[in-house]
């Protein structure tokens, strides 16, 4: 029986070759979270396409390596992630599936979004799995720091510029013009035009004081995020999972725990009764929690403690609202100083 | 640093790749090692010999009392810019208490071959189907389904080849794979199988030696994926396997399958539950018994057909717990009423399965059996399976 016709099979391949679309101009961008894609978007403008493997309401840890992701990725120029590991169960998967050289590790056309990023709760000492899913190479939501996005927009206009020399200098006014909406929509209208706004961004930790910006009056919006946030500077918080460092420290407000008893691992009984008494002691007036993550052991333990229970999209597209990177920020600010106004605790 | 720690550093250094970091260091990944152990107890209604018959992957529970599953060892990595390569060694305790030792993998992957191609060489899991290149631990069930034991033996259909996989420009994700390994050994078991063996499917074995490349294993796979909104999606594959078979130098094994996987999982999940995932596979077996005439067998040529399949749903139910129902069926053409790889075969299988974390599960199954090579006719089987991983384990394929 003669199984390999080999001669139909390559005239085969040369059909489909010939058949397959020509490729556009334009860039083609993958990342793996709609955050990424958002600022890439804002940095590439028109000389690129942009597709993101996660859609915004999933959780970007736990991702199937679903072959249509392989699909995405088989003619991308530039493949970018977070990084820190957040990536790590699925991303090799999809990568190898895809078959494109130009985007595996190592590769130009693969870019860590987390280089140059000062990183959080890196840990010190031997780490192992006892204490559940730590990430060793320090925690991966970066990107709920604005002004790490300034950053991420600097690191992916480098690498654009690279892969498409002809329009550096765009890239490089892009990644700009999108750092100064980010200063403005932190520090308001009151920054004035062509003030630098680094200076601001470095008063840590937790944004100290900073009054000319932060007694501005009138709707959140003109005021900036800064501003809404600083009367609940040092004010303590629950959150689900320990996604929101980053936020945390930038707006100045504390971790009082976790519902998870440790990172990654169910919230127990146990842990969550010590916790209902640590948040009572402590009167924690809310409990932060992305979108995806289920309502029960949030709503027990508010019901418990009378803190409220505050969902939000921790990713752009988490929420209809939440369509671009300040927009989502934004939904983040005024729905957690909302609640915090709100609260009577 | 004395003698003592300088031991202890190059030990650790040997086996995890990792230098002690100082700050925010540089982590080598060399190799990646992890270690799967996977365990089960339980009873069943069926006798120890009868039991091995009806739990007949080597990697199943098939005695009452304790069961040493699989112990696997892998190593792997990138070898270099072009290749990855991949390890898997597994030690076993059988039911007669014999530790065992199997090379069940060892393979080069291509990484930057252009127009969608990839190779494979070295040992491995022949691309069959769904379950075949899946390693017990990612399995649903604490057994292989009958119809794989039927068709691929104890340990599945793997061994010494290459193959190609292309990933075709098709609009919808369609994936060629194209194999060649060799025929012999004991996880070729429709084929030239082991040479200890000495009758297969009641027809005896002879030594035969490889005359043309039509006597190695040959294997086609034709993989299909479709996504049906942003929540769900489906594989349909196709697959197809020929061979030599050892009952004379005529004799060959033709054996073609269908499988289907299906998972929805919303968008909003929690860690990846909730979700259900169907799964089910057919496979039909020709095994062309060439004419065979001696003192302990006289025979015409025969064509012997078996055909059988299973079909399971997994049902993610809330964050770590899944509850699943298989159904399976498998028969034989002829006359073969006692022959335990060949009778008319009917299980159902029920289970339910805690994961406390990614690394670590409990699953409690039930089976209840039909089969006609013994005598009761009926049997069950309860096992508690139990699970750890070590390591950095690899992501698992969808």
């Amino acid at each position: 029986m003669k199984v390999f016709n080999v001669k139909a099979l390559l005239m085969g391949i040369v059909i489909l070759l010939a058949a397959g679309p020509a490729a556009g101009k334009k860039l083609q961008i993958v990342t793996t979270t709609t955050d990424l894609k958002a600022i890439a978007e804002a940095v590439g403008g028109a000389y690129v396409s942009v597709n993101s493997i996660s859609s915004g309401r999933q959780d970007p840890h736990f991702i199937d390596a679903k072959p249509s992701y392989m699909l995405k990725l088989r003619k991308a120029d530039l493949f970018i992630r977070i990084g820190l590991e957040l990536e790590q169960g699925w991303e090799r998967l999809i990568l190898e599936g895809s078959r494109n050289r130009s985007i595996l590790l190592g590769s130009r056309g693969h870019l860590d979004a987390s280089a140059g990023i000062r990183r959080l709760e890196v840990p010190t000492g031997a780490v192992d799995r006892s204490m559940g899913d730590v990430h060793p190479l320090g925690n991966p939501h970066y990107w709920l720091d604005p002004y790490n996005a300034r950053i991420i927009a600097g690191t992916i206009a480098r690498r654009l510029g690279e892969l498409d020399p002809e329009h550096e200098a765009q890239y490089a006014r892009s990644a700009e013009a999108f750092s100064r909406e980010v200063d403005i929509a932190m520090f308001g209208s009151a920054l004035q035009e062509g003030e630098d706004a680094e200076g601001l961004w470095q008063r840590r930790p937790g944004g100290n004081p900073v009054p000319g910006i932060e007694a501005q009056s009138g709707p959140g919006e003109a005021r900036g995020w800064q501003a809404q946030m600083a009367p609940f500077r040092g004010v303590k918080v629950v959150t689900y999972h320990r996604s929101w460092s980053y936020f945390l420290e930038r707006f100045g407000l504390v971790a009082a725990g976790e519902l998870e008893s440790k990172p990654g691992i169910s919230p127990s009984p146990g842990h969550l009764k010590n916790l209902i008494e640590t948040m009572r002691a402590q009167q924690v007036p809310i409990i932060i929690v992305a979108s995806f993550k289920g309502d029960k052991a949030p709503n027990l333990v508010a019901a418990k403690t009378g803190a409220t229970v505050v969902k939000v999209p921790y990713s752009v597209g988490g929420n209809d609202q939440a369509r671009d990177y300040i927009a989502m920020m934004d939904q983040l600010v005024t729905r957690i100083s909302t609640a915090l106004t709100r609260s009577s605790l | 640093m004395n003698v003592h720690a300088a031991r202890s550093l190059i030990i650790v250094v040997l086996f995890t790749g990792y230098l002690p970091a100082q700050g925010i260091a540089v982590q080598p990944r060399y190799v990646d090692i992890s270690l799967s152990s996977l365990f089960s107890s339980g009873w069943s209604s069926a006798e120890a010999e009868n039991l091995i018959a009806l739990q007949g992957g080597a990697h199943d529970p098939n005695k009452r009392g304790f069961t040493v599953q699989n112990v696997e060892l892998s190593l792997m990595g990138a070898v270099d810019p072009f290749l990855r390569g991949e390890a898997h060694l597994i030690f076993q305790i059988d039911a007669e208490g014999e530790s065992s030792f199997e090379l069940e993998e060892a393979f080069l992957t291509t990484q930057t071959l252009p127009f969608g191609l990839q190779v494979r060489a070295g040992t491995y899991f022949t691309e069959f189907g769904r379950l075949n290149p899946q390693h017990p631990h990612s399995w649903s069930y604490v057994d292989q389904p009958v119809i794989n034991t039927r068709m691929f033996g104890g340990d599945g259909l793997r061994g010494p080849g290459a193959r190609v996989a292309w990933l075709s420009p098709l609009p919808w994700y369609a994936e060629l794979f194209l194999g060649l390994q060799n025929a012999n050994g004991e996880t070729a078991a429709s084929f030239l199988n082991s040479p200890e063996e000495d009758r297969f499917l009641g027809r005896p074995l002879v030594d035969r030696e490889l005359e043309s490349m039509a006597d190695l294993l040959r294997s086609v796979r034709w993989l299909n994926s479709l996504s049906i909104g942003e929540e769900t999606t489906v594989n349909l594959g196709v697959s197809a396997l020929w061979g030599a078979n050892r009952t004379g130098q005529e004799g060959k094994t033709a054996i073609y399958g269908g499988d289907l996987y299906l998972k929805w999982q919303p968008q909003a999940n929690d860690q990846g539950w909730p979700f259900v995932a169907l799964q089910g596979e057919l496979m039909h077996r020709n095994y062309l018994a060439a004419a065979h005439s001696s003192e302990i067998f006289i025979g015409d040529e025969e064509s012997l057909a078996d055909i059988g399949g299973y079909l399971q749903v997994q049902w993610g139910l809330k964050r770590g717990w899944v509850a699943g129902v298989r159904y399976e069926s498998a028969t034989g053409s002829g006359k073969d009423g006692d022959d335990p790889l060949r009778d008319q075969r009917r299980r159902v299988g029920g289970n339910l399965t805690y994961y406390p974390s990614e690394f670590s599960k409990v699953r409690l199954q039930l089976n209840l059996e039909s089969a006609r090579f013994f005598e009761q006719g009926k049997a069950w089987g309860l096992w508690l399976q139990y699970e750890f991983l070590l390591g950095r384990h690899a992501g698992h394929k969808f």
